[in-house]
């Protein structure tokens, strides 16, 4: 008998595939075909990646369909996995919690990671000077916004997504639950590729790859262009996936206006990255074969346009902005009503919101360029759409705030994170219009003004919904509860920290420092000692929170199925969901966010009783 | 909400309920094309930036003609009618004849495997290769990508071909047949493009 299908027969899969591939190219080398070291490492990798999805066992079933033998319905049922067997994390199994799981882990360990990336960053720019060398700075750098984009990318919609998306509609699984898997197992040689560039000599150009120091950099940038196209692949299989269990798969009552907001978030996210990523797929592609190939699309010395890849690649990367954001502020918005005991303050409203900024989110991204040197007529409209973006964004934050406002709140972690939120992205909304505006983008261009901007946003939105996120359905997910106390240390501590070091960082951008350099002018030493002190309480309060998470899955108390007395479905299933998530499809009858007619108790275990000649909703 | 709307709901609740099945795996194609159609619309926008940057199109410092019409167009031809015989597949089994069905689609194939044959010929005619300046990037990445589109199209439709013959395709389950008509007509519509800019216009 063969070894099953698992980690094991992938890692083998992927040495050999990565063997036969950079093999085959070496040997080549002897009867004279002399293969440059990137086209070995490419297609050494595209083998590998292969081999490794062999392994794991992703191809099982399209292998049988494709040569119609029949298909076993007892394997077929055990891809499933055991529920409560803790191996199926570590297997190419169909269940879309154990996959959401799968991400989310994945998710943090890659936060972690990137985490620590970014507090070697602020321990060489604690003091004036240079404590590493100027490339390894670079390489640090570059692989800390590489992984934390990856983190922003999926960690919402992979994790929280995958584990809730099917049994907030009222679903058994997503539409395509070995596609999903298959989503998901892309991963991890993509990343480990990322984890391991600085032995291929490391990255210069940051996460953005721009031509031409993305063709000439050595082989550590080519890693992350290959790792980069991997996991575009993989979010696009995944939207696919997303998008199709929405529009089809919803349980009898579920309308489209009656979807929890966090699923709109996600339908919308998922539609960006249906459309955008391939495009910048195609980009990266393009940059490859100028790499490996020969071509010449971006060899300005050939013909070749370097401007054109920043417009390809902004017009996925803005979207993606938005694909980082908008998952967190749907988890925001699920979140708000239910410790608000209120209705979600104009949810249609909010909907629309989050159909504009998806529609809106593709017509701005040249504002990344007004310093590139592109046509100047297009710096005005451009500017003009990234102001109108900031509207649908209010409405989402006036909608969160519409229903914390005369609300009976209760000061539960997650509530705290939502708190958090609300203040991070104002400060992060605010600062944008800056750069927005061309003649203030011109002056603040490539400086901290930005890194301060962006972290603002993107951990207000998405790393602030997805702790508040992580805290609310921890007991969903685990069937245990956190630590309340030590969640409200992590937030109080990471939000303190978070701000201390990124505040000042606005006023390092406008007094010139600038982003992705090594050393600095010495009189901006004191402050940067300090936002780099604050910088490594972040690290320490998030060490909180890892303690927390690990702890209390193993040890917490046993969770209620409904324990925030929550309306959405995923909490009218005991925690966690059996397999296929419901006993019987439920039907749905009204919206999820019937807080206050009649008043439902905020207190877990008790059922509210219809008021005496108060119509039902 | 409709009474057809609840229909479909309650089709999509139904575990593995084959109609539903089916229309999921419709509807996963539809979306996986337009993320395809995106990934030649950046391809297709390199191409018109490129040659908007270059003042002469073929550029000077590649100095040859464009290639020649005449292969492509007998190309064009073949995955035309390809995309027929595809569609007259997929009426061959919604009326339930299976020997016109692996026919029309043994003719799809022959037809593809023709429209590679030739463009091969044609890569090795040229007379200029993927390293010679703008155009050679973008005509044979353009073309490239296309041809390997064809190539998955029919690995796609011999799969379904084989099928058809042991008999796992039947009228009442035929979903891999239009996934594949789709697919093929998307490829034939991108070649479409591929041909007027790159060799017509």
């Amino acid at each position: 008998m063969m070894v099953r299908p698992g980690l094991t027969r992938a890692v083998a899969g992927a040495v050999l595939g990565g063997a036969v591939g950079a093999g085959g190219l070496l040997a080549a080398g002897a009867i004279g075909i002399k293969a440059e070291p990137g086209q070995i490492l490419g297609l050494g990798y595209l083998f590998a990646l292969f081999g490794f999805l062999l392994g794991i066992g992703a191809f099982r079933f399209w292998l049988t369909w494709a040569t119609a033998r029949p298909i076993d319905a007892e394997e077929e049922h055990a891809w499933h996995g055991t529920a409560g067997d803790w191996r199926r994390y570590f297997r190419f199994t169909t269940d879309h919690k154990v996959i959401g799981v799968q991400y989310l882990v994945t998710a943090f360990a890659l936060f972690v990671t990137a985490g620590s990336a970014a507090m070697l960053m602020r321990f060489e720019l604690a003091q004036p000077g240079l404590a590493f060398d100027k490339e390894v700075y670079n390489t640090i750098m570059s692989t800390h916004g590489a992984m934390m984009i990856t983190v922003a990318l999926v960690s919402i919609i992979g994790g929280l997504g995958n584990y809730l998306v099917p049994i907030m509609v009222g679903a058994r699984d997503m539409a395509f639950p070995k596609a999903n898997a298959l989503s998901y197992w892309m991963l991890p040689l993509a990343v480990l590729l990322v984890a391991i560039n600085p032995l291929l000599g490391g990255f210069d150009s940051g996460w953005t790859a721009y031509p031409p120091l993305s063709q000439q950099a050595n082989l550590g940038q080519q890693a992350y262009i290959m790792a980069f196209v991997t996991v575009g692949f993989s979010s696009i299989l995944s939207s696919i996936n997303f998008l199709t269990t929405v529009f089809r798969m919803r349980a009898p009552g579920m309308s489209l206006m009656r979807m929890p907001i966090l699923v709109w978030a996600l339908t919308v996210t998922a539609t960006l990255g249906l459309i955008a990523t391939s495009v910048v797929a195609g980009a990266f592609t393009m940059l490859l074969f100028d790499r490996v190939l020969g071509t010449s699309f971006f060899r300005a010395t050939r013909g070749g346009d370097v401007i054109l890849f920043q417009h390809l690649f902004w017009f996925y990367s803005h979207p993606a902005v938005y694909i980082m954001a908008v998952p967190g502020l749907g988890a925001v918005l699920e979140i708000v009503p239910v410790f608000a005991r209120k209705p979600l303050f104009a949810y249609p409203l909010a909907v629309l919101a989050f159909v504009m900024i998806g529609v809106l989110s593709f017509m701005v991204w040249a504002h990344h360029m007004f310093v590139s040197g592109m046509a100047t007529f297009f710096h005005i409209p451009i500017m003009l759409t990234t102001e109108l973006i900031s509207v649908p964004t209010g409405v989402v934050f006036l909608t969160a705030l519409g229903t914390i406002w005369m609300g009976r709140i209760r000061f539960k972690t997650p509530m705290l994170w939502v708190f958090g939120f609300l203040w991070a992205f104002l400060i992060g909304g605010i600062t944008g219009v800056y750069l927005a505006d061309v003649p203030t983008d011109i002056v603040l261009s490539d400086t901290f003004f930005v890194v301060a901007h962006f972290h603002y946003t993107i951990i207000g939105a998405t790393i602030y919904g997805l702790f508040a996120g992580t805290y609310y359905w921890f007991p969903k997910i685990t069937g245990r509860m956190y630590d309340e106390r030590l969640g409200k240390i992590h937030f109080w501590w990471f939000t303190i920290a978070f701000n201390l070091a990124f505040l000042p960082m606005f006023w390092l951008g406008i007094e010139g420092m600038r982003r992705r350099v090594a050393d600095y002018p010495p009189e901006l030493g004191p402050v940067n000692l300090f936002v780099s002190l604050m910088a490594f309480n972040i690290a320490l309060s998030v060490a909180v929170f890892l303690y927390n998470m690990v702890r209390s899955w193993q040890h917490g108390p046993r969770a209620e199925a409904n324990p925030w007395n929550a309306q959405t479905l995923e909490w009218q299933t005991s925690s966690p969901p059996p397999i296929e998530n419901f006993e019987h499809i439920p039907v749905v009858t009204g919206t999820p966010y019937r807080y206050g007619s009649p008043p439902i108790p905020a207190s877990p275990g008790t059922v509210a009783a219809p008021a005496p000649g108060h119509p039902q909703p | 909400m409709s009474a057809e709307a609840t229909a479909r709901h309650d089709m999509g609740a139904a575990a593995g309920d084959h109609a539903a099945e089916s229309g999921n795996m419709l509807f996963g194609v539809k979306l996986g094309i337009a993320s395809e159609v995106m990934l030649f619309a950046a391809l297709f926008a390199a191409y018109f930036v490129i040659r908007a940057d270059s003042g002469s199109w073929p550029p000077e410092s590649f100095g040859g003609e464009r290639p020649e019409i005449l292969l492509p167009g007998i190309n064009t031809l073949l995955l035309l009618s390809s995309s027929v015989t595809m569609q007259l597949a997929v009426r061959a089994v919604q009326r339930g004849g299976g020997r016109h069905l692996l026919r029309w689609l043994g003719a799809t194939i022959v037809l593809g495997l023709a429209f590679l044959s030739i463009q091969g010929y044609e890569y090795a005619n040229n007379g200029f290769g993927l390293r010679d300046g703008t155009f050679g990037s973008i005509f044979y990445t353009l073309t490239g990508f296309h041809g390997f589109h064809v190539l998955a199209g029919l690995a796609f439709i011999a799969i379904v071909t084989n099928r058809a013959r042991v008999g796992l395709v039947t009228p009442a389950r035929h979903t891999a047949v239009e996934a594949a008509s789709y697919y093929w007509h998307f490829v034939d519509v991108v070649w479409l493009f591929l041909f007027s800019t790159l060799y017509v216009l």
